[in-house]
Order: structure tokens, then sequence, then C-alpha cells
């Protein structure tokens, strides 16, 4: 049999179901792969010994029944996990073990799934390339000294180094698909209102949102349909009808309507990207859908309109991290002097700029110029995507417009950082569903990643196209696994 | 627009997060490239359209008036850095 | 002060001036959960045993409303004859402090679920209109406590999103007298519509106060300085007495007012300036993104306003047309909903033959007595209403005296003892029996004859002597009225 690590997510479920490999067994293989990876960094906390106790219990008495019979499997550390330290990435957050979990965990615990610890990620979900975390960079396995995208850099590092069989991140302005682009991987960031937000430490709340990473487009699906349900404790949880992801899961993508947005053809933007965006074009015509050109014209304004609303409702969000019910605190002489300090210590640069961004928009005179004018753009960018799906079932993108950078490369430049999601930011604004595939390789040998747009709670047809053309691209990536000694 | 070092330290005070004058200016740099970029917004004039108020496209959902939530002081004192086992504790508040 | 017009003026020199009120009352809403989360709001349970982790505010802790709470909102609007908004928006007052764990509190500032309404008072010198700017519904804070510790301050976190109404008033009230008809109103109604219990002393009720002043007849606004967190009406007038006379002195020394938020110090009787928290005041108000807009339909509303029971004003109307009292009677029963309940309930209990003035009389006269000095609700009341209507009515039907009736009375506070038992047992009964009074009054003109003889030469003074010693003769029991009569007939 194939290496146990090496196994997708279905086949592991297969082998699982048909008794051909025990929880323990898998659960074994993950953890050993992920102790001899410790270079990657891709952990900032394991819960190895608590794994196996489990996986040993649900092979005396297994649920087969379950989607996820006794999977292990590591998860962002923004999402709240009951007794187990959750940190955000964040020094403000170093000794917080929750008492409670998430909404989306809680889900994937139910249908059987073993939790193997908690992935690094950029301080409270704050960056493109995870060093922004308080635990320090996450290689990414394509490369030595290479990002591996962020926030979700623990996640696509974990499971693109096959240290878990799958992941969920979660995406505020692409942090799900620009790190699945960046080391070779499937993530998918779903409609606003799919998944619960409940338990997942907020960064921009009208924007966040939990997904499914993987190796293929059907473990995804899987993943997805485990975790998207509709929670009363969220009040922006949308009650949909929601398909079954995986059973519904087909190649046929006859007469699908394409749409290809001109905007998206940036000044820049390396010739190798536009070269990959054409081969899906054809990708997708060969599986028999249609592509039609279409404009999606306030694409460049997305991101600045993000820069303001994701910031100022972080700088809200976060001021519940002041010293005094949880997380660390700094000494100080009376109440505001330690939540000065408290705040100083405990938050990097990174999250105090977007904090500092965030009050500035929001302040006094400020707010009709930035904070109101940013949610009448967002209203025009939504607009525009609603106008283009009277047209099309889904839009084709690169997912970002270059393949992964060094770590440092961009540290010191924080505009050219964000320009990293110019292509998955407008997707967050608009609340719609995103998914990243991989789609080749650049001149050096790093993965690129297509994006396919859906339409709101149209899951489905995106994982569908995706499906179909992930056959086409038969993408194979280059793990040498250079960081096993 | 530029954001001075007077604004970085009423902004600082609001987000109480203290920045010391070595800081100040590093943040000031990186804030004003940060504007320079959002500023590209005013290029659109806006003025008759409606601001976007939520993504999801629906109503808020109602909970009924029942008390599930029970006592549990001890769940919500143990992560603190400073409490008395009643209450959390934190520096005197100087008017 | 001029008190002549009932105008309430602060006098200088050669300048008269008039003082300018709005009120920004703080109600807590009747409600058995928070607005946000299931934990309870009852008062006064131990520190922090009332806190869920969405009112500790623990990372990815999200708002869920409460639909009773909505609904007490809208009640309360339609209590002040104001427009229901049929969407409404839930914004975030961004600000830094202990005992505010989200770091915000969930307010409504733009769209607030009331709009305009309006209050009418019943002043000694006629009614007064008094506009409502708005309602709002918002959380309420922990509490810090300073005092139990020299270096720190302790947080409870029970009151912590437990639901508020902001009630905001239009600058129209003119004086401390008519902030407490305002504040008394408002309690009345909301205790009538069962949305928020006024208890003053629990702070369910406090209010933010904002006083100006400007020279009589001016149309222009002087500046104002909000007086925070009172939670008196004695209080209220007290603060705003001072802030008044502090404004006009600054006026008549040719100095200038800053508007400012201030305190009031119950000890010194003084308001003091709180300008250390004036520098935070940018409260970067944006809607909440963890909520959606809260919409209600017609329908909605419609149904709140079928559930209104009779409101003060109307009750007041009522009583004064079906049981012929006057505004002031009416007024006074009307005040309170348990006053009210109260008398409603010894009318109806009093039967067909009843005298209902004797009743308002006994209840706003004993009964209010009675209460005042035990320091007593009248929903705790130890004369229940139904031996209330009894003893009405043996005073009525001549069974005992209104003399006699305040000796049953007082036995019957202890236990609420039927009087009829009473005035049995003991004997009270009123002597109506002409034949024997007849003989008692005999027996009286014998013992005293000079007297009489005096009496009958026209000292008619002495006819009350006469009328004392029988009814001292009777035990106090005699029916006064014969007794006039028989001695009337005999002398």
């Amino acid at each position: 049999m194939l290496d146990i690590t090496k196994q997708s997510l279905t086949e592991l479920v297969e082998n699982i179901k048909n008794k051909k490999l025990s929880s323990t067994d898998v659960t074994k293989a993950f953890i050993q792969r992920s102790e001899k990876s410790s270079e990657l960094n891709a952990y900032i906390t394991d819960d190895f010994t608590l794994a196996l106790d489990k996986a040993k219990k649900f092979d005396q008495n297994p649920n087969l029944d379950l989607k996820l019979p006794g999977i292990p499997m590591a998860v962002k550390d923004l999402f709240c996990t009951k007794n187990v330290k959750t940190t955000a990435g964040s020094k403000i957050l170093n000794n917080f073990v929750p008492t409670y979990e998430s909404t989306v965990t809680e889900n994937i615990w139910n249908e059987g799934a073993i939790l193997l610890g908690k992935l690094n990620c950029d301080e409270f979900a704050m960056g493109s390339s995870n060093e922004t975390s308080h635990f320090g960079n996450v290689q990414n396995p394509i490369d030595k000294n290479l990002v591996p995208g962020g926030s979700s850099g623990g996640s696509a590092s974990a499971v693109a180094g096959q240290l878990t069989p799958i992941t969920i991140g979660t995406d505020t302005g692409g942090s799900i698909r620009q790190p699945a682009s960046f080391t070779g991987i499937v993530g998918l960031k779903p409609t606003y209102g799919s998944c619960s937000r409940y338990g997942i430490v907020a960064f921009a709340s009208s924007l966040d949102q939990a997904g499914p990473m993987a190796q293929n487009v059907k473990d995804c699906a899987l993943l997805q349909e485990v975790i998207s349900t509709y929670d009363p404790k969220d009040s922006t949880s949308i009650n949909f009808k929601r398909n079954h992801y995986s059973k519904e899961l087909t190649k046929n993508i006859k007469g699908k309507k394409i749409g290809i947005p001109k905007e998206y053809r940036v000044d820049g933007m390396p010739k190798e990207i536009e070269d990959l965006w054409q081969k899906g074009i054809q990708y997708v015509k060969d599986c028999g859908a249609e592509t039609i050109d279409i404009s999606l014209p306030h694409t460049s304004y997305a991101l600045p309109t993000y820069y303001i609303v994701a910031p100022a409702e972080a700088s809200s969000n976060l001021a519940r991290y002041d010293g005094v019910k949880y997380g660390y605190r700094a000494k100080g002489e009376n109440l505001i002097d330690m939540y000065e300090k408290t705040r100083s210590e405990g938050f990097g640069a990174e999250v105090q700029r977007r904090i500092m961004i965030g009050t500035y928009v929001l302040s006094s005179g400020y707010y009709d110029a930035y904070y109101l004018k940013a949610q009448k753009v967002r209203k025009l960018i939504k607009n525009d995507f609603d106008e283009a799906y009277k047209k099309v079932d889904a839009i084709l993108t690169p997912s970002t417009p270059s393949s992964a950078f060094k770590i440092g490369e961009k540290t010191n430049d924080p505009v050219s950082m964000y320009l990293n999601d110019i292509f998955t930011v407008p997707v967050n604004l608009a609340g719609l569903p995103g998914i990243s595939i991989p789609a080749g390789h650049d001149t050096k040998g790093y993965p690129l990643g297509l994006q396919i747009i859906g339409k709101a709670f149209d899951e489905q047809n995106i994982l569908n196209i995706a499906f179909a053309m992930e056959e086409k691209i038969n993408f194979k990536n280059k793990i040498t696994d250079w960081w096993i000694k | 627009m530029s954001i001075d070092l007077k604004t970085i330290k009423h902004i600082s005070k609001l987000s109480r997060i203290s920045v010391d004058e070595k800081r100040a200016g590093k943040l000031a740099d990186d804030l004003n490239s940060i504007f320079e970029f959002i500023e590209k917004l005013n290029e659109l004039k806006t003025d008759d359209v409606k601001p976007l108020t939520s993504i999801a496209e629906t109503t808020l959902k109602f909970r009924s008036d029942e008390i599930k939530s029970k006592n549990i002081r001890e769940q919500i004192i143990k992560n603190s850095p400073e409490d008395n086992e009643d209450y959390f504790v934190v520096p005197k508040v100087i008017e | 002060m001029n008190k002549k017009n009932t105008e309430y003026l602060i006098n200088r020199k050669d300048n008269q001036y008039e003082v300018v009120i709005g009120l920004e009352v703080h109600a807590q809403v009747l409600s058995e959960s928070k607005l946000f989360s299931s934990s309870s709001t009852k008062f006064g349970a131990e520190p922090n045993t009332q806190v869920s982790l969405v009112d500790a505010a623990f990372p990815g802790m999200l708002p869920v409303i409460n639909e009773f709470c909505i609904k007490q909102a809208i009640k309360t609007g339609i209590g002040l004859n104001a427009k229901i908004n049929k969407r409404s928006v839930f914004d975030r007052k961004n600000y830094f402090y202990a005992d505010l764990p989200q770091g915000y509190q969930i307010s409504q500032f733009k769209d607030p679920i009331v709009g305009e309404g309006k209050v009418i008072l019943d002043m000694p010198n006629g009614q007064k209109e008094v506009g409502i700017e708005r309602l709002h519904l918002e959380q309420d804070a922990g509490k810090s406590i300073h005092d139990l510790d020299p270096q720190n301050t302790f947080v409870d976190l029970n009151r912590s999103g437990v639901a508020l109404m902001e009630i905001v008033s239009k600058p129209d009230l003119r004086s401390p007298d008519e902030v407490n008809a305002y504040i008394k109103k408002l309690r009345s109604i909301m205790r009538y519509l069962g949305t928020c219990d006024g208890n003053m002393q629990e702070g369910s009720l406090r209010a933010d106060v904002n006083v100006s002043v400007r020279p009589k007849g001016s149309k222009e606004f002087g500046t104002r300085c909000e007086i925070k967190n009172v939670n008196s009406i004695k209080f209220m007038q007290m603060a705003i007495e001072y802030e008044a006379n502090r404004q006009v002195d600054l006026i008549e020394e040719g100095k200038t007012i800053d508007q400012e938020t201030r305190l009031f110090d119950t000890k010194k009787n003084e308001t003091r300036s709180m300008r250390s928290k004036e520098d935070a005041h940018d409260y970067r108000y944006f809607p909440d993104p963890d909520l959606l807009p809260l919409e209600v339909s017609e329908k909605f509303i419609e149904e709140l306003k079928n559930d209104i029971p009779e409101l003060p004003d109307d009750k007041k109307k009522r009583f004064i047309e079906e049981f012929k009292l006057s505004p002031y009677e009416a007024n006074i029963l009307v005040s309170d909903i348990d006053i009210a309940k109260y008398f409603e309930e010894v009318v109806a209990k009093m039967g067909k033959n009843k005298d209902i003035k004797l009743a308002v009389n006994w209840i706003t006269g004993e009964l209010f007595a009675i209460l005042n000095s035990k320091g007593l609700e009248i929903s705790q009341s130890p004369v229940s209403a139904k031996n209330f209507a009894i003893l009405i009515n043996l005073i009525k039907n001549g069974t005992i005296s209104g003399k006699i009736a305040k000796t049953v009375f007082e036995l019957m506070i202890d236990g609420d003892k039927d009087p009829q038992k009473i005035v049995q047992e003991k004997g009270l009964k009123q002597q109506s029996d002409p034949k024997a009074l007849e003989a008692l009054i005999d027996k009286i003109i014998n013992e005293n004859r000079e007297k009489a003889i005096e009496y009958k030469q026209g000292k008619e003074k002495l006819f009350g002597f006469f009328v004392g010693q029988a009814m001292k003769a009777s035990g106090g029991k005699a029916n006064p009225q014969l007794i006039n009569e028989i001695l009337k007939k005999k002398l």
C-alpha cells in the first residue's frame, strides 16, 4: 500500500472503512511525519498524545458511518478548541486555553475526526506570508526559505507537506486561497454565512469565513460538506439548503458559462501567470464549458476598500485583548497604563499597524471619508459581480499575481505585501465562494493557482468546475521532503 | 493627506497602544504609504451609492428570552491574568 | 429664585435666566436573559455568576439578539406615542474600560428602533408636553468596584450585556420639578407596560442630565453640560440646581461655559468636570458587523399594539368620567400601576352600593399613611384590597363610624384580618337602635340638668357637650347622626 501520509483524505476514509487501515495506523503515521517536520514550523501546539489515545479509542468501537472516521487532522490556530491552547498566532493569547469549541471544529469532531494540533498562522490572520506570527515563520514545503503564503500558512504547509491529510483555514482577504496557491494545494473560501464564525478568533467579522484546504478537490468537497452548517449562535450564519458536496460532485460542466474578467489582467503581472490563465481557459473549454469575456469595473478599488473595512472591524474586534479577562498582561501603574503596555507588547507590528489604520478611519471627522466611502465602494464591487452573474455561472481568474516569494522579501513594504491579495480580496468583499486549485508551475518550479469564483451559495458549481479542471491539469506537486533529516 | 506624529499619538491613545517616539516615525511612514494607496477610492463618485451594511442579504434572527447560561464563574475567571476567585482584578483606575 | 408663576428662573442682579434640561434616561429592560446572551439578568447575584462567554467577550463569541427585548423596546415606544422604526441598526460604540469586556458597547447610533414621541406631564399649573427624541436599545456595562482594595479595582460582569433602553428627551424641561414629574411619568408608563421595573435603588433607572441656561426670553440654547449617571430623582434635582447656578455665575462673571461631561458628587452636592474621560471621547461608532440590520414587520408591531394595557393618561380620563373623581385624585391613583390596581380591585370588591369617594379618601389617607410609616409599597400592603373594600362598606352602610373604622383598620393590619370579624369580636358595631340611644340620652340630660337649661336659654355651644357625653357613654359606638337627631328633639 501507498505510504499512509501520501494518501488523500478520500483514500484514507475508504481504507479505514474497509478496515485496511485503523485510525491508530493513520494517526501514528501523521504524528511521526509531523514530528520529523519541525523545521517547517507548521505547528504552534501539538496534541499528539491525546490524538493517539483518541485514535485507539476510536478503533475499539469504530463508527464507520461517519464522514471522517478516525481521521487525524490539524487545524489553524484561529479556531478555539476546548482545553487546547489557542493563540491566533499572537503573544497576547500565548497562554489562552478555551473552555469551548468552535462550531466548525465541533462539526469535524462530530464526524469522527481527531485533533492533531494547532497550526501556525499570521497573527490574528493578518498577513500574506505567515511572517507576522509570534511563533515564527513557516517554511513552504516547496522550497527552503520560501513563504507558504498567509494567513493560513501553517495549514497550507501542513497539507502540502503531508503533516495532516486535510485542514481548515480561514479566509478574510485570501488567507485560504493564496497559501493554497503558493503550496500547490486546493483551498475553498465558502460563501459568507456558510460556515459558522462561532468560536473563531475574529479578524474582520464581515469578511471572515472558514474553509477547507486539501490535496484535491474531492477531499475539499467532503470537508466542506462537514463544516458548512447553519448555526443559530452566529447571527450572520445563513440557513440555506446545503448540498452533499462530495456526493454531488461531477466533472460534467458542459454548457457552463465561465466569465473571464478583463480587469484581472493587471499591470506588471508576470507573463507566466497570464499563460497559466490562458491554459485554464483552454481547460474549461476542453471540458465543454463556454468562456465569456466580462467586466468587473471596480476591481482595482477592491484592495483599497479592503484596507479600510478590514482594519476598521479589526480595530474594534481586537479591543477585547486588554489584559483583563484572559491572555497576556503587562504590568502597569494604573488601568490605562496597563492597557497601553499590554497591547503594545502583546500585539506584533502588523497587527498594531492595522489597529491604527482601523482606528483612524473610524475616528471622528474621517468616518465618512474613509469607512462610509469604503462601504459604498464595497456595494459597487458587489454590484459588479451581480451584473456579471446575469451572464455567467462562474468566473475564472488567477489566484495570485505571482508565485511564492522568499521569506523576508516583502516584510518592509506593507503595500507590496498587500498587493498579493489583489485577486482574492474582491471575493471576500462580495461575500462569494472562491476556490483556488493548483494549475501549473512557474519557471522556478513553484506552484501557481487558478481561482474559480461562484455565485453566493453555489459552492457545488465551483467545486464541479474545479473537479473537471483538476483532471485536465493533472497537477503534480514537487515535494522533495527537503526538511526531513 | 499626511499622517503626522500628532495624529499617531492621538490614534495610539484611542487604540490604547503605547507608541514610543522611535516607533512613531516609522509608523507614520507606513501609514502614509498605506493611505496613499487607499486614496485611490477618491477617484470614484459615490454620492448616490447606498453603503453596504451587511454582506449577508438576510435579516436578523431572534433568540427566545430563556436563561440557558448557568453560573460558569470558574470558567470565566480561569484564564484571567489576575483574579481573586470572585472578581477580575485590574490596577486601580485613575480618573 | 422666583416661584410665583411656578416658573423656575435664576435671578442675578439685573438678569433672569431660564434653565433648559434634556434627559437621557437609561431604563433596564425587564427580561429574563440579557440582550445578546442567555445569562440571567437577576439583580443581586454573587459576582461574576451571571456571566456567559459572550458577556465576558471571549475570543470568537458572537451576539444573538433576544426577541423579547425588542418587543419591550417597541412596547415602550408605543407607550411614548412614538414612531416605531421598522428597520434599525446596531452599532458599536468603542471605548476601553475595565467593565466593558468587548472594548465596545453594542448600541444604536444612527438608526434607533424608536423615533420621535411625546409624554404629557401634569404640573400644578396645567399640562406640559415633553418631546421624546428617540429610544434605542443597548448593552449595559459591568461594575468596577474601587473600594474593596487600596491598589486594585475589582470587576464584576453580572450586569454586562443586560438590555437597556436609552430614552432621549428633547430639551423641553425647564425646572427640577418638571424633571421630577417627567421621570415619574416615564417610570409609571414603563411599569404599566411591564417593560422596566423602574427600581432606582437597584439602578434599573438612571439618567444623564443635560443642563444649559439662557437669558429669559432668549430663543437660543446656551452651551450645555452633561451630568453623567445620576441615579435618584432627588440627586437629579440637586445636580440641576447646582449646575444651573454654576453656569449662571460663569456667565455673570463674563466667562465661557465649556461643553463637557460632569459628575455629580452626592456628598459635596456639586458637579465636577470629568476631563480625563473627555480625551478619549471618540467613540468611533460603526455598524456592528456581527449583527444584521434589525427588521420588524407591520404585523409584529400591530400585535404588540394589541397587547398594550390601559396607560396612565387613559386610565386617568376613565377614572374621572366613570368614578367622578377630581383630576387631582385621579392623578394620584394612576401615578403608579400598583396603586391603580389596588384601587380598581377595591372598587370591584365593594359591590353595588359603593362609595368611591370614601374609598379614595381612605386609600390616600389611612392606607398611604400606614404604608409610609412602614416603608412599604402598595403591592406589599398589609391590608388586602378585599378586606379594605369590606371596611369601606362597613362605614358606608353605617355598621361602624368613621372613627371606629380607624380603630378597626389598625387591628386589620396585623395579618390582614377581616374587618367584620374584628367588629364582631370587639363589639364595635355602631349603636343605631333609637330606643337604646333615647334611654342613654335621657340619662345624660338628667345628670346634666343645669346645662340643659342653659342650652335652652340660648347657649347653643353646649350641644357639642351633650354629643360628646353621649358618644363617651356609648363607648364611641353610637351612631353620631342618630345622637344628633335625638338630642335636638329632647333638648
